[in-house]
């Protein structure tokens, strides 16, 4: 093993490691802003809204991510109509493509978390809500939603970690995250190896970090579940 | 026979299979060879999977020639060396060029063709290529490719390069308008980009690029270091069918000139 190699590479693969970073937390958070009206209108009764969100949630979840990126990116850049429209500003850039397909399918996986965790939400707290004369709106914002979060945190912190591996294919597309880099440096010195065991330390050490901010974050948001604090 | 003697016999079986795999490879009567596939025309695959193209023919000529099963290996090219480290096959036969860079890894053949690079871009841009003409523009290559290295090198500090893993992946994004010029070899370009449809709008601008610096000396087919035997049956092989006709009948199936070269 070219342990040099392996030294010199760290700059520049720090430097995909930051491109890896800013297209998983900007697709994140976009993704659980879209999530959250879509898991409500998944679980409302009135077929417009949640039948709509079902077939989104479907197409999403039941393609592959790679496809989705190669029919944004290869896909929509042959058609005449997109090329000439108001989009195209947004859609030539690889970079938006990868934020926009990585927030419409890390949505889908989040509304569907959060439509379990809603529906996990005891109904005796429901019940108090309504019992109390709260509007549906106010119960929703006070009650449901608030409570589906601590639900969903641990299946979210999954969807966060799978986001984080899923957003590699960015470098599908010409983009020089955290693998594109590893891959371009390959091209140059044929040693995959070093490289790509790099890389994966890189995305071992990013996944410790949500793993601690994630349990930090049930930590904070259950506090219910510790013991009480004895003041003397 | 009880359950424990069967699994066994299996096992035993399973390693006899497998070091017999392992011995065979080392006597050249099959010969398998690394092929990309998605660098028309010299490799393309069809709609029903079948390999075609210039590398492609000169490949199987060549195991015809020296008597070997041939077996074709498609792989993507930014891969396609460390598979031949890794023993996945023997031979590189992908139009790949005989540079220094690649020679600390692997050994090459004799060259079997070689044409010049060129830039390519869109009719009518007037782009023109020289320092104040390149400045700030876009320009598509395949990634790991001598092309790469050279703009890299030239023009890194003042063009945004982009990087594909297929050179049918850069003529797509310049057809959607996202590249302002695509590098690569001249006849890979005019076969399979400028004389299709996608193609129609794009031309050839600036001269050919052979410096063997960045663009060696034309394309071999690369073993890995150490199989001496295998490059020299290779050299005797090409000499081979540049004698006796064979090569000329595949260079006339796909092109109006000698790619040989000088």
């Amino acid at each position: 093993m070219d342990f040099q190699l392996m030294i010199d590479s760290i700059p520049q693969l720090l430097e995909g490691a930051w491109m890896t970073v800013k297209l998983v937390a900007l697709a994140l958070a976009l993704g659980i802003c879209l999530a959250i009206p879509l898991a409500l209108a998944r679980v409302s009764k009135n077929p417009f809204l949640w039948m709509p969100v079902y077939g989104f949630i479907f197409v999403f979840r039941g393609t592959p991510l790679l496809v989705q990126i190669f029919i944004v990116y290869y896909g929509l850049g042959q058609s005449e109509a997109v090329r000439e429209s108001i989009f195209w500003p947004f859609f030539k850039e690889a970079y938006w493509c990868a934020i926009f397909t990585f927030t419409l399918n890390t949505s889908a996986y989040t509304a569907e978390i959060l439509r379990g965790a809603i529906q996990a939400v005891p109904h005796g707290e429901v019940e108090a809500a309504r019992a109390l004369g709260m509007p549906r709106l106010l119960m929703l914002r006070r009650v449901v939603v608030p409570r589906a979060f601590r639900l969903a945190l641990p299946a979210y912190g999954n969807e966060i970690i799978l986001m984080l591996k899923g957003s590699a294919l960015a470098s599908t597309i010409t983009l020089l995250d955290l693998t594109g880099v590893a891959r371009v440096i390959v091209a140059r010195t044929f040693a995959p190896y070093e490289l790509f065991i790099m890389a994966a330390i890189m995305y071992l050490a990013l996944t410790l970090l949500i793993v601690r901010a994630l349990k930090y974050a049930e930590w904070r948001l259950s506090p219910h579940l510790r013991p009480p604090r004895h003041s003397k | 026979m009880t359950i424990r003697n069967l699994v066994t016999a299996l096992c035993v079986a399973a390693v006899v299979a497998f070091s017999a795999s392992l011995s065979e490879a080392k006597d050249w009567n099959k010969l398998r060879v690394g092929v990309e596939g998605a660098y028309p025309p010299f490799s393309w695959m069809e709609t029903d999977g079948t390999l075609k193209g210039f590398d492609i023919d000169i490949a199987l000529a060549i195991c015809a020639e020296i008597n070997a099963e041939c077996e074709l290996v498609a792989q993507d090219w930014d891969g396609i060396i460390p598979a031949l480290l890794a023993n996945k096959y023997d031979a590189i036969i992908a139009s790949m060029s005989i540079t220094e860079e690649r020679k600390k890894k692997v050994s090459f053949s004799e060259k079997y063709y070689s044409t010049p690079a060129k830039f390519v871009r869109k009719k009518g841009s007037g782009i023109e290529i020289n320092e104040a003409g390149l400045k700030g523009k876009t320009v598509g290559v395949q990634r790991a490719t001598i092309h790469e290295n050279f703009l890299k090198d030239n023009y890194g500090e003042i063009i945004e390069i982009k990087g594909y893993g297929t050179q049918d992946e850069a003529y797509l994004d310049f057809t959607a308008g996202r590249l302002d010029l695509l590098l690569a070899d001249s006849v890979a370009l005019d076969d399979g980009f400028l004389k299709t449809n996608a193609g129609k709008n794009a031309e050839f601008v600036g001269p050919g690029y052979s410096d063997p610096k960045w663009f060696g000396d034309g394309a071999g087919i690369a073993i890995r270091k150490g199989d001496t035997e295998l490059q020299a049956i290779l050299n005797k092989a090409i000499t081979a069918i540049r004698a006796n006709g064979t090569y000329k009948a595949i260079n006339d199936k796909y092109f109006e000139f000698d790619v040989y070269g000088g």
